[in-house]
């Protein structure tokens, strides 16, 4: 993952003009601070069928060597979708979402 | 003067076609409305002629047409259209996009008549309703500063310090179907003028990929508008020297405004268009019987030239300006508007009258431009706008 950099505001002589955005710049910055829900991995409930990861839509869950290892909260929108695609070990979800306490 | 050359007969509509030709865009999207078919109707048979490289796209209206050239312009092309009266008005939308996506997009424009009621003839009402649209906008009082004016309008777009679209236009049938004699530039030296377009972002550049047009809020919206702005006011400068420079180049000078007989004028009009033509010959005939009177054409109306006009009119004691739209905000009409909040910078201030005329293609006399002379002279104006060949 890209380093996180806290957004500078530029003024309008800096900024480039036309509203033109570099591509594929949203991981350079934090996008999922306004989550109201997130997601809490429970690794005894997981059977590694990456079902998280294939439908997650902002790539928010982190793979390493084929195995699902947890979330990327900078990204992560709390959409739940990975909680209710989880199946889980027997009926019990290795994915539930919590309030976010900020 | 010089000696003209390559003098060719041509209407307002053919010389645009022939500028667009010889300008060779790479994408022109159309659809047809009167007066304004032609231009494109021609420039479609240079292209199934094979006199232009052009991209011809034929469009189910001129909010597409406007739409194809923003997608064409984005894309790394020089996107050109022609259109007038509801087809400009069905652009509205797209105009402003143009604008605030700084997309150099030329529009052959000729002024028409709004509906409703109904009327295919020339006034400025269309044009007048995309002034706020972060377009640049031309009008031309003849056949020859249409053709050399939508040459310069590439130059203008596209230069960095711009990057704004434009229209370019002429008044509906008056210059549109008049046939003129012009003179036009060898295809070789047009085309070394306007040179090639090179985009710095262009969106078929795979090797640098960016989104352009994202949501821009409350945090970005106003910086990207205070550029937008900025580009305008520094349009001035850049129409200036390109004017210059073709007037070197080619015999034929412009600027933002053009002035006739005003260094000793008392009385004097603001207009803009072919009007300006009529109003030459009325000059040169009261000035044989000692009238002092001018004229202030005003060739660019966005950017706004008020320093040209500030100082053009500060001598001036009586100023009619004649608006050929009213503008409908139950006052006063839009370039009288203009030109009064920039006179009133001035510590003597000239008087001002305004004059709506010509709306819905209704004539403009040599006698009815006489007659607001005399009244402007007599000295017994008011600040009420006349409505100048109206039936009461
Ligand atoms: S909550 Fe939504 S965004 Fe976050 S990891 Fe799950 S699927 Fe991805
Ligand atoms: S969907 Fe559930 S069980 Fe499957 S890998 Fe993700 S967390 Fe583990």
């Amino acid at each position: 993952m890209a380093d996180i950099k806290v957004e500078k505001k530029k003024g309008w002589k800096d900024l480039p003009a036309c509203d033109y955005l570099e591509a594929g710049s949203a991981a350079a910055f934090e996008t999922g601070d306004w989550r109201s829900e997130k997601p809490v991995w429970i690794p005894e409930n997981c059977i590694q069928c990456l079902f998280c990861w294939v439908y997650c839509p902002d790539s928010s869950v982190i793979v390493k060597d084929g195995q699902m290892t947890g979330f990327d909260y900078k990204h992560c929108k709390g959409c739940g979708i990975c909680a209710t695609e989880c199946p889980g070990k027997k009926g019990n979800k290795a994915i539930k979402m919590e309030a976010e306490k900020k | 003067m010089p000696e003209k050359k390559n003098l060719k007969a041509k209407t307002g509509n053919e010389a645009m076609a022939e500028a667009m030709r010889q300008i060779n865009p790479d994408v022109v999207a159309a659809y047809p409305i009167t007066p304004a078919t032609e231009i494109v109707q021609i420039f479609s048979q240079f292209v199934a002629d094979g006199l232009v490289n052009t991209e011809f796209v034929a469009v189910e209206s001129e909010h597409s047409a406007l739409s194809a050239c923003i997608g064409a312009s984005a894309a790394g092309a020089r996107a050109m259209t022609g259109t007038s009266s509801q087809g400009l008005a069905l652009m509205y939308e797209m105009m402003y996009i143009a604008a605030g996506l700084r997309l150099p997009i030329v529009i052959a424009e000729v002024n028409r008549a709004l509906s409703a009621p109904i009327n295919i003839h020339g006034d400025q009402s269309d044009t007048m309703g995309a002034r706020d649209s972060g377009f640049l906008q031309i009008y031309c009082e003849n056949s020859q500063e249409a053709y050399d004016s939508m040459i310069q309008a590439v130059r203008i777009c596209e230069h960095p310090d711009v990057l704004l679209p434009a229209t370019v236009s002429t008044d509906g049938f008056i210059i549109s179907h008049c046939m003129e004699a012009i003179e036009m530039l060898p295809d070789e030296q047009v085309k070394e003028f306007v040179g090639s377009y090179k985009p710095k972002n262009w969106l078929l550049d795979v090797d640098h990929p960016f989104t352009l047009g994202a949501i821009d809020l409350q945090d970005y919206y106003f910086e990207h508008k205070r550029q937008e702005i900025e580009a305008m006011r520094k349009a001035t400068k850049v129409i200036k020297e390109i004017g210059k420079e073709f007037g070197q180049k080619f015999g034929r000078s412009y600027d933002m405004i053009e002035t006739y007989k005003l260094e000793d004028a008392e009385a004097a009009i603001v207009v803009l268009g072919s009007t300006a033509g009529t109003a030459k010959v009325v000059i040169d005939e009261m000035r044989k019987q000692g009238k002092k009177i001018g004229m202030l054409k005003i060739r660019v109306f966005r950017p706004f030239p008020f320093d040209d006009i500030r100082e053009a009119l500060k001598n001036v004691k009586v100023v009619g300006v004649m608006d050929r739209h009213d503008g409908y905000n139950g006052y006063v009409p839009p370039v009288c508007s203009e030109v009064r909040s920039c006179l009133y910078e001035l510590d003597k201030k000239p008087k001002i009258a305004s004059y709506v005329y010509g709306l819905g293609g209704r004539d403009i006399t040599v006698e009815m431009i006489t007659d607001i002379y005399q009244e402007l002279l007599s000295g017994k104006t008011d600040t009420n706008t006349k409505y100048i060949g109206v039936r009461e």
